[in-house]
């Protein structure tokens, strides 16, 4: 089965994949869920719901209903930030 | 040379510093009011450009996207399609911040198609440095056909050069940036050759958006173009892709990032303030200090005001002439003006620390704490926000709910705010407070009657969820959730944002809940002077044949004469009618009167008593608070305020629904009767209860 954002831990960082565009909020969209974008999940709230991401350098919290929708490929970390090539990531 | 009017509409996601850029070009010239049938805050400032040219400067509300999910929202959009409109812009300033840039461009790119001149305003320069962010400003103008300005409304930086640029809007080009249409060429084509004179952005958003369109038949548009839900919301995100492909493209040579300069301040905050255990105990902690400061800071202030207005009364009535309508200053107005002034502090306060909570960033942190415990309530983690700001007032914290996405969530919400305690009841619980509880010290450091205050707070929050929990399990509501909400960077709230804030909140408040008061004052006053039939008018000959017996001094005599006119008053008469109701909760009909004036709004309470003991006492000198505390029953002997009439009161005050303007609020956000005439049902029979068996228990 593919992973989604919602099999994250904190820290990890992928890629977004592929997602239904009906199950996901259009705003979700607007602020940078989108495939080819990266995601990174920066901290579980208490009781493991909601999900604080940085999405292509948009900081936001999404709960783990949208989350499990999101189909994700995962990142080492390291080795993405060495590829990254200075630009639009924060 | 001609003067010249302009329009300026400042358009921007939130969190961009929108509202400070508003108060830098605008000062304290502004006006707040209302859209037209909707309750959506309207802000317009004035700006004098140059000496020729002055500038309304309109603040909307915020917004991520054209595409709208709220009423606030669609207001951006129906004033950006309408160009009959008197404010529409003939300049739009795009606000955006320098972190988020690639997100809040997006915006930009929709605003630019809709072919308005645009500048684009790119708010918090000074960061840059922190961040590591270059930007290649003429590349950028020229990519994105637009002027920029570069600016930091918090230092002041860059708000001139904003103005020149706004002075020169005739020379902004209206050339679009993304081409939208190629995202289903066929369909867009028939589109436009259906209607050659219309914008094909402009005949995209009406398809797509449920806003009021004037010159254009929607229905004749979607009838022919119609597509189903899926369709169009696929449509939709090829065009947000689109657009970042555009964005991308062109911040990849205008802007530069090194991030092994940039400081981090932001992970290491929300590791503490977002944490498992901390992030509750420092939640908690806010909400304390915010509680004690309240009322701690502001007695000195509200001391004075009280003895400056019971002086003041007395002047009144010793140097003007005697008569009626001196009695209605010294013993309505006046009393009826200071009961509202005295809380100003107290409200100043609240709103001083609520600003601050919103600004700082931190209220976004509150909401990601609190989703998953107040999911289990049937509420969202958004519902924070109303419940908290409802410690200001139940109406914008019921227009704050818009956000919530999902309806139950959000019909629940509005349905519990109320029982949060706001500062309507705080002159209320802090008179009664000071009254019945203690001013004494727990631990040396705790007020006694501080955090008496604080469990009324509690008890309003814990109310509003069980209440919620109750809701949740009646209504069969089915409804998709969408959550998300953006969690901005920490910033120091600004001095500027904050005062304007608290200064126009506070002047809603004196203005709009005085004028209730002082006319209910004025009302009140009559009421109690002047009575029906005999015993009010012969009132002086008949105390004398009863204490004709008696040795009895004047002054006590004179007493006894002004408490049997106030009796047989026409207020009187029916303070006496429904005493047989009250009087089980412990109240006499003075209070009682005082509850049926608090059903304008519950503010009036203090007000109405206030005029009440002022009525025939010639004592004017004593502050009200004195005048309530020597009440006592004339048959036992026992104060009035004791601490189970007290008790007794404050549970009325925190469960009853006593507010015309909130009831109103529920029908308008909710389009239903039902909704507001069970909040006033349930919440004042519960109040009625609550406070019986507490009477009952306590006396």
């Amino acid at each position: 089965m593919q992973p989604t954002i919602a099999n994250l831990k904190k820290g990890d960082l992928a890629i977004i994949k592929d997602f239904d565009v009906e199950s996901i909020p259009l705003k979700l969209l607007e602020m940078g869920c989108l495939p080819g974008n990266t995601v990174e999940l920066i901290q579980i709230a208490p009781f493991g719901d909601p999900l604080y991401l940085n999405i292509n350098g948009s900081h936001l919290a999404i709960r783990m209903e949208t989350a499990r929708k999101i189909e994700i490929e995962m990142l080492d970390k390291k080795n993405w930030q060495q590829q990254k090539i200075i630009g639009c990531n924060e | 040379m001609s003067k010249e009017n302009i329009n300026v509409a400042l358009i921007g996601n939130p969190n961009t510093g929108k509202t400070s850029v508003f108060n830098q070009l605008t000062g304290l010239n502004q006006q707040v009011g209302n859209y037209p049938g909707i309750t959506v805050e309207k802000k317009i400032g004035f700006c004098k450009l140059s000496n020729n040219i002055k500038a309304n400067i309109l603040d909307l509300p915020g917004t991520y996207s054209l595409n709208a999910s709220s009423i606030d929202e669609s207001v951006v959009i129906e004033l950006l399609l309408n160009k009959n409109d008197k404010l529409y812009p003939d300049v739009a300033l795009v606000v955006t911040e320098v972190e988020n840039l690639k997100r809040n461009l997006l915006l930009f790119t929709q605003i630019k198609d809709l072919e308005i001149p645009t500048i684009l305003v790119i708010n918090m320069s000074d960061r840059m440095k922190y961040k590591g962010i270059t930007l290649d400003i003429p590349h950028l103008e020229n990519q994105l056909k637009t002027k920029i300005a570069l600016i930091s409304s918090r230092k002041g930086i860059g708000i001139e050069e904003l103005k020149k640029l706004i002075i020169n809007y005739k020379s902004l080009s209206k050339e679009p940036c993304v081409n939208a249409s190629n995202i289903d060429v066929d369909y867009f084509i028939r589109l436009q050759k259906t209607f050659p004179n219309q914008l094909l952005y402009k005949l995209w958003l009406v398809i797509t958006q449920d806003v009021n369109f004037l010159n254009l038949e929607r229905n004749e548009i979607r009838g022919a173009f119609t597509k189903s839900h899926a369709d169009l919301k696929r449509l939709q995100q090829k065009e947000t892709i689109k657009r970042y492909q555009f964005i991308n493209e062109v911040l990849k040579k205008g802007q530069t990032i090194d991030s092994s300069i940039a400081i981090d301040f932001r992970s290491k905050l929300d590791r503490i303030l977002t944490h498992q255990f901390w992030g509750y105990v420092i939640f908690f902690f806010i909400l304390f200090g915010i509680f004690q400061s309240i009322f701690e800071w502001s007695k000195i202030p509200m001391d004075y005001i009280d003895t400056a207005f019971a002086q003041l009364s007395s002047l009144a009535n010793e140097s003007l002439p005697k008569g009626s309508f001196t009695n209605l200053i010294a013993q309505g107005i006046i009393p009826g003006i200071g009961g509202i002034l005295i809380f100003i502090p107290q409200i100043a306060f609240l709103f001083l620390f609520i600003s601050i909570l919103e600004e700082s960033g931190y209220m976004s942190r509150v909401v990601f704490l609190m989703d998953k415990i107040m999911r289990k309530f049937g509420l969202s983690g958004k519902s924070v926000v109303p419940l908290i700001s409802g410690t200001a007032c139940a109406i914008p914290a019921i227009m704050a709910t818009r956000n919530i996405e999902n309806w139950k969530e959000r019909l629940i919400t509005i349905l519990v705010t109320p029982f949060t305690t706001c500062s309507a009841r705080l002159p209320v619980y802090a008179i009664i407070i000071g009254l019945v509880i203690p001013d004494d010290y727990v631990f040396g450091i705790i007020n006694m009657q501080g955090m008496t205050l604080m469990l009324l707070y509690l008890l309003g929050f814990g109310m509003a969820i069980v209440s919620a929990y109750i809701l949740n399990k009646a209504l069969k509501l089915n409804c998709k959730t969408f959550f998300v909400v953006e969690m901005p960077n920490y910033k120091l709230p600004m001095f500027k944002n904050v005062s304007i804030n608290v200064i126009e909140k506070t002047k809603d408040f004196v203005f709009g809940a005085g004028k209730i008061i002082l006319s209910i004052s004025i009302v009140l006053w009559f009421l109690a002077s002047y009575g029906p039939g005999k015993e009010f008018n012969n009132a002086e000959s008949i105390v004398k044949s009863e204490v004709k017996n008696s040795t009895i001094s004047q002054g006590d005599l004179n007493a006894k004469i002004a408490a049997f006119k106030l009796e047989n008053s026409f207020i009187g008469v029916m303070g006496k009618t429904i005493e047989p109701v009250i009087s089980p909760l412990g109240y006499d009909w003075k209070i009682g009167i005082a509850i049926i004036s608090s059903f304008a709004a519950r503010e009036v309470f203090v007000g109405t008593l206030a005029t009440i003991y002022s009525v025939g006492n010639n004592d004017n000198e004593d502050t009200i608070k004195n005048k309530m505390a020597a009440e006592v029953d004339p048959k036992t002997g026992i104060k009035i305020f004791n601490f189970a009439s007290g008790i007794s009161l404050l549970l009325f005050y925190a469960f009853a629904m006593q507010c015309a303007s909130t009831l109103a609020i529920t029908k308008k956000e909710t389009n239903s009767w039902k909704w507001p005439l069970g909040q006033l049902i349930f919440m004042s029979g519960f109040a009625y209860v609550v406070a019986l068996i507490a009477y009952q228990f306590l006396k």
